[in-house]
């Protein structure tokens, strides 16, 4: 759906916000970029949708070039940016029928009825944006964004200062898009987000791709799981023939801890059977998976 | 060629000039009728005639004059400023509309909003004196070129200022000087000759001049060099747009 090729961006200032970056997005795929703050996560974003020049490189949209072709290239797109860039005097009705109008498209209030439904938006449609909640005003920026019914969608951040119920709303909101097959960009801070929606995710640092892979593939490359047994008698120190490497007591002597790696040979059958030889009885066990987050700690920390 | 998009933009602006309504088209009105107290009335009193003309007709095409200079290029000149300033100017630059529909859009709505305000206070003026307009087609066309010229530099300083001090800058240090110094209250013939060569060189002259001979027949230049100074300034801001967009200048970075 969207095709970056050796795209460079070096700003006015001298600043060099993107690095020769080459990325694909598939169409209907929910992509995740994650990356730290002033990586390029907002620059590679404002290259696609017409916002900034690219130094060099091409860029395309379902084909088209986001240059030569830009009308064809932005039609697809809505772009959900990360600040409230909002005029705070309009109704959220008006913003809503202009931001389609600029795209070109005719008036639908069948369609903004739709939309503002979707996002609990309804019984605000008269109010003027000014009056808005910070939240409200991040709803009408998703709404404005889906008015040109986008095959891509961008969003920048969307949960940025969001409180935990509007950020479960907009969780369904990319849900339902995925599932009718809209393509989504998100880039996040918040890694728990890209781990539940994103089914691909890239890594962005200092302007250059790190790594662009599958998320199950690369928690599974990356992950760590641990598991802790809850011993029922609690233990000064390992018995010494438990000599497999990742065990550990926990500090107040109440757990085992061990760490493996998913798949076969994890080495958990030969661990549980070593504590039963050992006469350790244990009366609870867990499981636990790194998360993307910490397995993003570490790539970028590895650079 | 997006057409519903160059049309959204004219009808936000318009939108948004009767939201202001009091500020954009009230304001000028009173400024209008205390002018006419003030100097058609007041002072007009120990004028009398200019050219044949009473001095408050004499002011009015250029009170006129100077309401579609200040508010075509204010409408322009904040249409565009005030997007970039909060940040919502990405939606047009997201959008598959081009530089050419986006100044049509800004332009065509502040030449709109000027010309109903020089409407309001032509219709103002016939409550202090009768006014019959001699070419009314040429005041017209007149008033059209030259609202439009000044929305289209009004725009051009939107664009390039980057804080509200700049783009309060030339209105009031440029146009507003230029436009009471362009013969508004007085024929440039009252000058010594030294001033009026002086005044010459004040491209306001010959708009101000070019509406007052569509209005009643008298002017201090020939209207064809009101016509061909109008129409200069045009091309030239033509070019600076041109150059402006070809760059991406202050817009996209």
């Amino acid at each position: 759906m969207i095709e970056i090729t050796g795209v460079n961006k070096t700003y006015s200032n001298g600043f060099v916000a993107l690095k020769d970056v080459n990325l694909t997005i598939n169409k209907g795929e929910v992509f995740a970029l994650l990356g730290p703050n002033g990586a390029g996560k907002t620059s590679l974003i404002s290259a696609i949708c017409g916002l900034v020049e690219p130094t060099s490189g091409t860029i395309t949209v379902g084909g088209f070039d986001t240059r030569k072709d830009y009308r064809q290239a932005r039609s697809l797109i809505g772009l959900v940016p990360q600040e409230l860039f909002l005029e705070i005097f309009e109704t959220v009705w008006s913003t809503m029928t202009y931001a389609r109008g600029f795209f070109g498209k005719k008036d639908d209030p069948a369609l903004y009825e739709q939309i503002l439904k979707d996002l609990s938006l309804w019984d605000k449609k008269d109010t003027k944006i000014q009056a808005l909640s910070g939240g409200m005003k991040r709803r009408v920026l998703i709404a404005r964004a889906l008015t040109n019914e986008p095959s891509v969608l961008f969003l920048d951040e969307p949960t940025a200062g969001v409180d935990v119920e509007l950020r479960r709303e907009m969780l369904e909101v990319v849900k339902n898009l995925q599932k009718r097959g809209t393509t989504v960009i998100l880039t996040t801070h918040y890694i728990e987000e890209a781990e539940e929606l994103a089914d691909r995710v890239g890594i962005i640092s200092g302007g250059e791709i790190k790594l662009v892979e599958n998320k199950v593939d690369l928690m599974k490359r990356m992950g760590h799981k641990t598991l802790s047994l809850n011993l029922e008698n609690k233990l000064d120190a390992l018995p010494t023939d438990i000599t497999q490497e990742g065990v550990s007591l926990s500090k107040d002597g109440t757990k085992i801890l061990y760490s493996y790696k998913t798949g076969s040979n994890s080495g958990i059958t030969s661990l549980l059977s070593n504590l039963k030889n050992a006469g350790i009885a244990f009366e609870d066990l867990d499981t636990e998976q790194s998360s993307l987050e910490e397995i993003f700690v570490t790539l970028v920390n590895q650079q | 060629m997006n057409w519903i998009g160059l049309w959204t933009i004219y009808k936000k602006e318009l939108q948004r000039t009767r939201r202001v309504l009091f500020q954009s088209v009230v304001s000028p009105v009173i400024t209008t009728a205390l002018y006419f107290v003030v100097f058609g009335s007041a002072i007009g009193s120990a004028v009398t005639t200019i050219d044949g003309v009473s001095y408050a007709q004499f002011i009015v095409p250029g009170l006129i004059m100077m309401a579609l200079l200040a508010n075509s290029f204010s409408a322009a000149s904040s249409g565009i400023y005030f997007p970039k300033f909060i940040g919502s100017i990405y939606e047009l630059l997201s959008a598959p509309i081009s530089y050419v529909e986006i100044t049509a859009g800004y332009v065509l709505a502040a030449t709109t909003r000027a010309l109903l305000i020089g409407g309001i206070i032509f219709g103002v003026a016939l409550f202090f004196t009768p006014l019959p307009v001699l070419h009314p087609w040429w005041a017209l066309v007149f008033s059209i070129l030259v609202s439009f010229v000044f929305a289209l530099f009004g725009f051009v300083v939107g664009l390039w200022a980057s804080n509200f001090e700049q783009l309060g800058l030339l209105p009031t240090f440029v146009i507003a000087p230029l436009s009471f110094l362009g013969g508004v209250f007085y024929s440039i013939s009252m000058l010594p000759p030294f001033w009026q060569t002086v005044t010459l060189f004040n491209p306001l002259v010959y708009m101000i001049n070019g509406l007052r001979w569509a209005f009643f027949g008298i002017t201090d230049v020939h209207p064809v060099w009101s016509m061909v100074v109008t129409l200069l300034f045009m091309i030239l801001l033509f070019g600076v747009v041109a150059w402006i967009f070809k760059t991406g200048y202050k817009l996209r970075k």
